[in-house]
């Protein structure tokens, strides 16, 4: 390891380590890229690819996010938008979750879908698009839905769950896994021109009251479908989410919805401000 | 009463974005959602004056409804 890390250090230029001695390096000493990027990130060597992160993103911060395990529930709209950006921005682990393969009615929104993907399954492809982008993320592919019952599982170690989810159901069964696991959860959901994302850690139970009016099926998503741009600005607010939870920065969505409407192009906060309890009616 | 609503996304279609309605005293949200042509199952978010509400909450004079349908893709 020593001697990777001299190697390393030996190629760094201006601060910055570039990927073809990362490749170097991992071929050398027979290294996975995971772990040769674990080193230089803890050796305050910053990869290059990361070059346009560094003026909001300290190295230490980026370290962080390497070392930060991110569930992404749901691969298709809006989780092939969310895995993609996690990838990129140097999430260093993505557990990735779904039942299904690629059809054609995904194709013209689903990011990780092509006409070359067609029946294949959506975690297979989105673990070979992070291996295309950045070989150093690890992405662990789950091909099954989830459930109360392996949730607890699915969840270990995991710093932050995505909700990239298409049903009502599933995603109040995640909300309940997420609050027993005391993990924190990025919601998004869309339909057609609309859309809204929350943020909710341990205890909140914002999403439970965003659909405390639904007793069962689909919302305007079943009328209106998905176009491409609705996904990409969802799941764009989720991993801003993601990414002010594992960093502990700025201001997160938390007691509060951002409602998106696209068409109309207007943005409306609603606020679950949890209501103090009145002494007068508790007594 | 007088009772300020407003409608978000899809329940514009065919109808409005904000309208000024005088109601009887006691009138409850629910009965606002049907005269809308609304279904309780289109239903997402309910807010009385910014603040959450209930189908059979009972509206106020100068109350403000404000009416999203229910959205889940993703």
């Amino acid at each position: 390891m020593e001697d990777a890390i001299n190697l390393l250090q030996e190629w760094t230029r201006d601060g910055l380590l570039p990927w073809s001695a990362q490749c170097a390096a991992a071929k050398h000493f027979g290294l996975s890229q995971a772990v040769v990027e674990g080193l230089a990130l803890e050796n305050g060597l910053f990869p290059a690819r990361y070059q346009r992160n560094r003026n909001m993103i300290t190295p230490d911060e980026q370290l962080r996010l390497f070392r930060s395990r991110i569930a992404v529930i749901g691969c298709g709209g809006l989780g092939g938008y969310v895995i993609e950006e996690l990838a990129r921005l140097g999430v260093g682990h993505i557990v990735a979750i779904d039942p299904d393969i690629f059809e054609e009615h995904n194709l013209n929104r689903q990011i990780l879908s092509t006409p070359a993907t067609l029946g294949k399954a959506k975690v297979d492809a989105a673990l070979e698009r992070v291996a295309e982008i950045n070989p150093a993320v690890t992405v662990t592919a789950v091909r099954d839905a989830f459930c109360t019952a392996n949730g607890f599982e699915l969840l270990a170690g995991v710093q932050v769950a995505v909700d990239a989810l298409d049903s009502i159901s599933y995603r109040l069964e995640l909300a309940e896994a997420c609050a027993a696991a005391g993990i924190p959860m990025v919601h998004g959901a869309i339909g057609g021109w609309y859309g809204h994302v929350a943020t909710q850690l341990p205890g909140d139970t914002t999403v439970q009251s965003i659909y405390r009016h639904w007793v069962a099926g689909k919302g305007i998503e079943q009328q209106l479908g998905n176009p491409a741009f609705t996904p990409a600005v969802v799941a764009s607010l989720e991993v801003a989410e993601v990414c002010k939870i594992l960093l502990g920065r700025g201001e997160l969505l938390r007691h509060r919805k951002l409602s998106i409407d696209l068409l109309e192009m207007e943005v409306h906060e609603i606020s679950y401000q949890e209501l103090p309890i009145e002494l007068v009616d508790a007594a | 009463m007088h009772v300020t609503v407003k409608l978000f996304a899809t329940f514009r279609n065919g109808r409005f974005k904000i309208a000024e309605k005088e109601l009887p005293e006691g009138t409850d949200c629910r009965s606002v959602v049907l005269s809308l042509g609304l279904t309780e199952e289109e239903i997402g978010i309910i807010m009385i004056n910014g603040r959450h509400g209930e189908l059979e909450q009972e509206l106020s004079n100068n109350d403000t409804l404000s009416l999203f349908p229910l959205v889940g893709g993703g």
